[in-house]
């Protein structure tokens, strides 16, 4: 049997979708997990990335934080955690949003500092305060490659919340621990296609929302490119 | 943290260590040799790339331990199925710059080069390729860290890496053991990472001296695939 036909039979059992850890209560469950690591994320990552974007200031330490984000074991951070702290809101959440952080980062710092000095002359030449210049022009205008951060960041989420389950989190990750500790590959399917298409709902999340506050003059230059 | 573990588990450790390498160095190789005749083709074909580029982060969405579970009726629980999945998000990270190397050679070195009579095939070889080098091995140093560090991943089907060292302290409860695996794949990476600096340096002798375009070339490695 291929992996669909094993992962379709185990999500259309009707058992599946009723009582205590359901799928869509795990998958809500899920999006929880994910989206609240993101959201402070986001709200850390964003302004500093402005702040370092606008000023220049720190740029280099925000290059090799992220270069060192990709050699993070997420597996090994977690259960480090886990062992040192016992499992508590703090042992996921805590890792989920410092590994939240170097996407959102870096690319909110790309795309700031990566304005063009002839537009920020202009919006100076304008008038405009600093303040005015960072909201107006300078965000605006980083505003795609802010998306891609929080895109990547979104899906790096979803995985991990995934593997977070190995130390206790619910969600997803769940019915593929507990299915493999079991050697049932029917849930092991079933929750592993159930955590790709909710990625794929994220990224189609993103590309939607790109659209709808990206201003249209910027989305037209990205096609070009 | 018990340091006298560390020796008495020397062997062990090692052969981990290289159980790992080979799983993050493999797909990073074979996702260079993919990544190369696509790359070229999306950058010559300008309708190639955008569905090439969708794929991509589509793939690069899916998160590893999902593929790994989706290739296991097909390859069962063996390194070629971490292998495999390794490899497809590899491609995700070096074929943006394969494409975006080979877009950056300056139009009058083309140019120059199709004068001095070059064909396209030996202007991409000798002239394109060459200049493209270090956005190529900036997109697979990153395929080769991110690889060695998912790898360990790969454990919780059962295939060995350091990631055992993570489950087993965990089942033990034994902290030692997670920070020597949490250090050893950093270091892993680390080192993989210098070597790959090295060839580059080696590659490009053109470069050497300059001030050269460092930064730019990380801030793109960095850039997740398909940024706009």
């Amino acid at each position: 049997m291929s992996f669909f036909s094993w992962a379709w039979d185990w999500i259309t059992q009707a058992s599946n979708w009723r009582g205590s850890g359901s799928i869509p209560q795990q998958v809500l469950a899920h999006l929880g997990y994910s989206g609240l690591p993101l959201l402070i994320a986001a709200l850390i990552a964003i302004p500093l990335g402005v702040m370092i974007g606008h000023t220049g200031r720190g740029a280099v330490a925000v290059v090799n934080v992220a270069n060192a984000w990709r050699a993070i074991p997420t597996l090994g951070l977690l259960i480090l955690l886990a062992v040192l702290l016992g499992f508590s809101f703090l042992t996921w959440l805590l890792p989920l949003v410092v590994l939240a952080i170097p996407p959102i980062l870096v690319n909110t710092y790309e795309g700031v500092a990566g304005v063009d000095r002839d537009v920020r002359d202009a919006a100076k030449g304008a008038g405009m305060t600093a303040w005015q210049q960072v909201l107006k022009v300078e965000v605006p205008i980083a505003l795609p490659l802010i998306l891609v951060g929080l895109r990547t960041a979104a899906i790096f989420m979803v995985a991990t919340a995934t593997i977070a389950a190995y130390i206790g989190l619910g969600g997803l990750g769940r019915y593929i621990i507990d299915g493999l500790a079991s050697d049932q590959y029917g849930p092991v399917a079933g929750g592993a296609l159930l955590v790709v298409i909710l990625a794929v709902l994220v990224l189609a999340f993103f590309a939607l929302l790109g659209r709808l506050i990206v201003p249209a003059a910027l989305r037209r230059q990205g096609r070009a490119e | 943290m018990i340091w006298s573990w560390i020796p008495g588990n020397g062997a062990m450790i090692w052969h981990l260590i290289w159980e790992n390498a080979y799983l993050g160095v493999v797909p990073a190789l074979i996702g260079l040799a993919i990544s190369l005749p696509l790359g070229i083709a999306a950058a010559r074909w300008r309708w190639f790339y955008p569905p090439v580029l969708t794929a991509v982060n589509v793939i690069y969405g899916i998160p590893g331990l999902a593929l790994f579970i989706a290739l296991i009726p097909a390859l069962g629980l063996t390194d070629t199925n971490v292998i495999v999945a390794l490899t497809l998000f590899s491609l995700c990270v070096i074929v943006p710059n394969v494409v975006g190397g080979l877009r950056a050679v300056p139009e009058p070195v083309r140019q120059a080069a199709t004068a001095m009579g070059y064909g396209a095939v030996r202007r991409l070889v000798q002239v394109e390729l060459p200049l493209a080098i270090p956005v190529i091995i900036a997109g697979l140093r990153v395929a080769v860290v991110s690889s060695i560090s998912l790898a360990s991943v790969g454990q919780l089907i059962g295939v060995s890496s350091l990631g055992y060292l993570f489950i087993d302290g965990l089942q033990r409860d034994f902290p030692t053991e997670i920070y020597v695996g949490l250090a050893a794949i950093i270091l892993l990476a680390l080192a993989c990472d210098l070597v790959l600096v090295g060839i580059r340096r080696a590659l490009t002798p053109w470069l050497r001296g300059q001030r050269q375009a460092t930064r730019s070339v990380l801030v793109r490695a960095l850039a997740p695939a398909g940024r706009p």
